[in-house]
């Protein structure tokens, strides 16, 4: 059922002594040592796992979020430049039910388009965080994959999967147009059966990304979850 | 052995005035570190090359120096001047053009975040450039194998492969040729 | 009791007629505003499967009480414009609670929404919001005057401020609309429309290039979804309020719908036919011209 991220303190009664020890531990607050005025800005609670709803509501639900993609209109690299012949006459995405929103809130498709530097890592972590559930990512080009043309760059990232979940790749550099259709339809197939829960795997394997995250990204002053 | 396609590409940049591989109205001038400045003020003011069009370095490890060049162009007489400056690779630092033209504050933020050369009084020279939380050497400098700080850093997916298309072509096709170029 | 009943079954089949079919006027505007661009678009369908994917989202996130109230004083301002406006004259079924003095309350209504928006997207934090609700409250007061005062000369004109009976008084013939009586109030009027619609040139409240949809910025999940049903809601009632103030209103669904239709078709015209004004632009916009008409249709009036 639906969870506010701000009653996770009340939901951690019934677990365990020692993860209680482990969440007070890590609910040391991250605004500790910071302005009255600052404090504010930063948000100090951990994620918590929401269940999928059950048999035919969850079909149904699925079903409901498969005909309508809603993307960030957050162009990470250079795949951007693949969004825009989608968005007219020719290619058409609106027939899908995709819509480009400009707020992380309310869209629950994230693009990575092409390399993904230290800088917009951060950006994109961010953002993804900052999605609600259940949220999907496509990873567009090879350079989402194995780092493509940039393999050997010391600015950019070679697999964006260290650091947040992806459901499907488009290889190419970049993929056309009708690529990048046919991984949307594939994404569509996907929610439908149900694999797409990017959402609850980030949260279950919080620690190893976040681990992965501040490896790369040395000037860390973000929270550690940014809802 | 050049085909006549390359010999008449080669008459049509002679005649263009090319000389060597530079346009022939270019100049470039050997100035001393200490001088350079000076010579420069003295091609913005008396001189009327009045526009800083860029500043950049190249790194020439064998020589163990950066040379370092700033183009400026005259719009009178519409020429292109490069002004180049040798300094040593070691404690790489160099007087600061920013009193000249304040847009070259920033190609000296660039050239110290990615060369290490300093400008000392220049301002914002320290603040970093493109990258954010950068600890290691300047990473353009060529000792710097940025091959290798990937493969560390970034978690490389293994099984990577690259297919040349040539010679992927080549087996298809005419496996048993030999190379004709 | 029983007559209770009734009208609360009326009410609700009313509200229930007029949600989807602003939910499928929305979805097929779409559609024809893709065939006019060349390509085929979203499905007519595609606003409740949007609703619905909104209402399942799994998270949300509460900035506070009134935040979690600003989607729903919107949905009142929708629901209390569309309920106390008849929408089709004569039907007992969707008079709904028209009662003389009631085009004040609606205009109060419209008004309304609004502000419970600002209220919400206040609390939420995000710099973008209370920038959009600025521009889109000061928006809404410069475009009240032209059509306050087109509001005024219709009631000097019929002596009312009842809407069934400025309806009453525009049957019998085409000739007899206000369209016809008293084109002055109906420019003015239609004019303040365009506005009221936030549609180019006056959808800088909403710019999406802009300032991220401006105060529904961080709206999201059922938030959203709430926000959207009223949207449906809030795009009839202000549709069939100016079908029955300036184009003799409708005696049956089927004439309302044409008409509405008609009417929502003008503005989309004009949205995509103009770029968008400044706030300040579209502020001197409003009280020049289209105040000036309307103060020419009252002193017609009075005269």
């Amino acid at each position: 059922m639906k969870e506010s991220n701000m009653d996770g303190l009340q939901s951690t009664a019934t677990e365990t002594e020692q993860q209680l020890e482990d969440m007070a531990k890590e609910m040391r607050l991250a605004n500790d040592g910071l302005s009255e005025q600052d404090k504010g800005y930063f948000c100090d609670v951990r994620p918590h796992r929401v269940e999928p709803y059950k048999g035919i509501m969850e079909s149904f639900a699925n079903w409901a979020r498969s005909q309508s993609l809603w993307i960030l209109g957050f162009g990470t690299g250079c795949g951007a430049i693949e969004l825009r012949p989608l968005m007219t006459s020719r290619f058409d995405m609106y027939r899908y039910g995709i819509q480009a929103r400009p707020t992380p809130r309310q869209s629950c498709v994230f693009i990575i388009g092409g390399y993904a530097s230290v800088k917009t890592l951060k950006r994109i972590v961010r953002s993804y965080e900052q999605m609600q559930g259940p949220k999907f990512v496509l990873g567009l080009g090879s350079c989402t994959v194995n780092g493509g043309m940039y393999w050997d760059s010391y600015n950019t990232i070679n697999r964006i999967d260290q650091y947040i979940p992806v459901d499907v790749y488009i290889a190419g550099c970049m993929p056309r147009p009708e690529a990048l259709l046919g991984g949307f339809i594939k994404l569509k197939q996907m929610i439908r059966e149900g694999k797409c829960e990017g959402m609850n795997k980030y949260i279950d394997d919080f620690d190893w990304y976040k681990a992965n995250q501040k490896q790369i990204i040395h000037d860390w002053n973000m929270p550690d979850y940014n809802w | 052995m050049a085909t006549e396609r390359q010999e008449r590409t080669m008459q049509e940049v002679n005649d263009s005035g090319l000389v060597g591989d530079r346009p022939a109205g270019l100049k470039f001038v050997h100035v001393e570190a200490d001088q350079a400045v000076a010579y420069i003020t003295r091609l913005r003011d008396v001189q009327g090359y009045t526009h800083l069009v860029f500043f950049t370095a190249i790194d020439y490890i064998e020589d163990s120096l950066f040379r370092l060049t700033y183009m400026v162009h005259n719009y009178d007489s519409r020429q292109d001047m490069g002004v180049q400056v040798d300094i040593p690779r070691q404690g790489a630092s160099m007087e600061s053009i920013h009193h000249l033209w304040p847009h070259a504050a920033t190609y000296q933020r660039e050239l110290k975040e990615m060369f290490g050369i300093d400008f000392p009084g220049s301002p914002g020279v320290d603040d970093s450039f493109i990258l954010e939380g950068w600890t290691g050497i300047s990473p353009m400098r060529r000792e710097f194998d940025t091959r290798q700080y990937s493969e560390q850093t970034y978690f490389p997916r293994p099984g990577r492969v690259t297919h040349d298309t040539a010679a992927y072509m080549k087996e298809n096709l005419y496996p048993s040729e030999a190379e004709t170029w | 009791m029983n007559v209770i009943m009734t009208k609360a079954w009326y009410t609700l089949i009313s509200l229930f007629v007029i949600t989807n079919y602003g939910l499928l006027l929305g979805g097929t505007m779409a559609r024809v505003r893709a065939k006019v661009q060349g390509r085929i678009g979203q499905p007519v369908w595609q606003p409740y499967i949007d609703i619905l994917k909104n209402n399942f989202k799994r998270t949300g996130i509460y900035h506070g009480v009134m935040f979690y109230l600003g989607p729903v004083f919107r949905l009142a301002g929708g629901l209390g414009t569309y309920l106390f406006i008849p929408a089709v004259y004569g039907s007992l079924v969707f008079s709904n609670f028209s009662f003389s003095g009631d085009l004040l309350l609606v205009m109060y209504f419209i008004f309304f929404g609004q502000l419970g928006m600002a209220l919400g997207a206040g609390q939420s934090g995000h710099p973008y919001s209370p920038l959009g609700v600025s521009r889109g409250l000061a928006q809404m007061t410069a475009f009240e005057v032209p059509f306050a005062l087109s509001v005024i000369a219709i009631a000097a004109q019929y002596q009312t401020l009842s809407i069934t009976e400025i309806v009453a008084a525009q049957q019998g013939g085409m000739l007899n609309w206000v369209a016809f009586t008293n084109p002055l109030a109906m420019v003015a009027g239609m004019i303040s429309f365009l506005g009221m619609s936030m549609g180019n040139p006056f959808s800088v409240v909403i710019a999406p290039q802009e300032i991220p949809i401006g105060p529904p910025t961080e709206m999201q999940s059922s938030f959203l979804g709430m926000l959207q049903t009223n949207r449906a809601i809030f795009n009839g009632a202000k549709l069939v309020l100016f079908m029955n103030l300036y184009f003799g209103g409708a005696t049956n669904i089927g004439v309302m719908v044409v008409k509405t239709f008609l009417i929502y078709l003008y503005t989309v015209i004009v949205d995509a036919s103009f770029p968008r004004f400044r706030t300040d632009q579209s502020i001197r916009f409003f009280l020049g011209i289209p105040a000036l008409i309307g103060i020419a249709a009252v002193v017609l009036q009075m005269l």
